[in-house]
């Protein structure tokens, strides 16, 4: 009741022309999209995993089903599902899942002018913030392009990640390993691509650097999703004269 | 997993999606702050692939996930295309586990 007419205005606020008359898409060039369109083939196979995983695990077909359309964070999903078909209880798969999804707090504001839009698809869309789609924003320039990639990879992957998960779940424990494949160094690879741009101005990479550097120590004693929230101690690289004047 | 369970992650997850789209024009943000921010995405960024290309959980991934990520990485930094260095890593890690190496 809620939920249909939201996405229904989405769409109509996209037709009505926020952008100018421009879907989203149009404003890509084929390279850009093709991109796109690689990194969610690669998530869709992982999606296929997922759904596959939950369901051999002995997690009932609703539950993959669920989450892949309601979470749409892939770590946070992973580490929910293993942690309860591990036996650690249901608070501890939630407190996990949101401990690893913390990170989109930040990510929200990092990318917040690209959902300056009417309510509606502003609502809608930020359910899109994910890794990928943040990364190929940042790695625009151009304030339309931004918004274009943005939206063109948060809904082409949630098309690709909630295909593969009711994939996967179908086909059940006849799926194999992607890592037999090396699809596990896919998603690393991809937002690696995506962010050497910006590592290019030598005060961003010495905090990137040393913001990795913590995490890497903080793994193996941490909880997952902690390391990477404590990266941001790299900051301090910056220096007190930081920020956008530079 | 219980229904309620899978919400309280989604609403949870969803939260910290929202914050930042709704807040941001409500909250003055010095340039600096913006300019802290977006280094801060990119910090964040870094950390997500250097922990999942090296870790799984609180241990070491194996060789083969980190060496196709800094084969591709390599590429990546000498400008070849995108597509190139995805396939690049993806290829790398599957053959050196077909070699036996994990």
């Amino acid at each position: 009741m809620f939920i249909i007419p939201t996405v229904r205005s989405f769409w109509r606020t996209v037709a009505r022309g926020v952008w100018r008359g421009r879907p989203p898409g149009l404003a890509l060039d084929r390279p850009l999209l093709r991109d796109i369109g690689l990194v969610c083939l690669a998530d869709g196979v992982v999606g296929v995993s997922f759904g596959a995983i939950a369901v051999s695990g002995g997690q009932p077909a609703w539950v993959p089903l669920a989450m892949s359309p309601g979470v749409f964070a892939g770590g946070a999903q992973f580490a929910a599902i293993s942690i309860v078909l591990g036996g650690g209880g249901l608070v501890a798969a939630v407190l996990g899942g949101l401990v690893l999804n913390a990170r989109l707090l930040p990510f929200g504001f990092a990318v917040a002018d690209v959902l300056d839009l009417r309510w509606p698809a502003r609502l809608a869309g930020s359910h899109l913030l994910v890794d990928e789609s943040v990364a190929f924003a940042l790695a625009q320039r151009d304030p339309a392009r931004r918004r274009a990639a943005f939206l063109t990879c948060g809904a082409l992957l949630f098309v690709a990640w909630n295909l593969g998960t009711a994939a996967g779940v179908l086909a059940g424990r006849a799926v194999g390993s992607p890592s037999a494949l090396g699809l596990d160094a896919a998603s690393p690879m991809v937002l690696l691509a995506l962010v050497l741009p910006a590592l290019r101005e030598p005060r961003t990479r010495r905090a990137a650097l040393l913001g990795a550097a913590i995490a890497l120590a903080a793994a193996p004693f941490l909880p997952g999703g902690l390391p990477v929230l404590l990266a941001l101690l790299g900051l301090v690289a910056l220096g007190r004269r930081a920020g956008g004047r530079a | 997993m219980t229904p309620l369970a899978v919400v309280l992650l989604a609403v949870g997850t969803y939260a910290f999606r929202v914050c930042g789209p709704v807040l941001h024009r409500r909250i003055e943000l010095s340039s600096r702050v913006r300019g802290m921010l977006s280094v801060a995405a990119t910090v964040l960024l870094c950390a997500l692939v250097a922990t999942s290309a090296v870790t799984v959980g609180h241990a070491f991934a194996g060789w083969a996930r980190p060496a196709g990520v800094l084969v591709g990485g390599v590429l990546a930094a000498r400008r070849a295309p995108f597509l190139v260095a995805v396939i690049a890593a993806v290829v790398t890690a599957a053959v050196l586990r077909r070699l036996g190496l994990s």
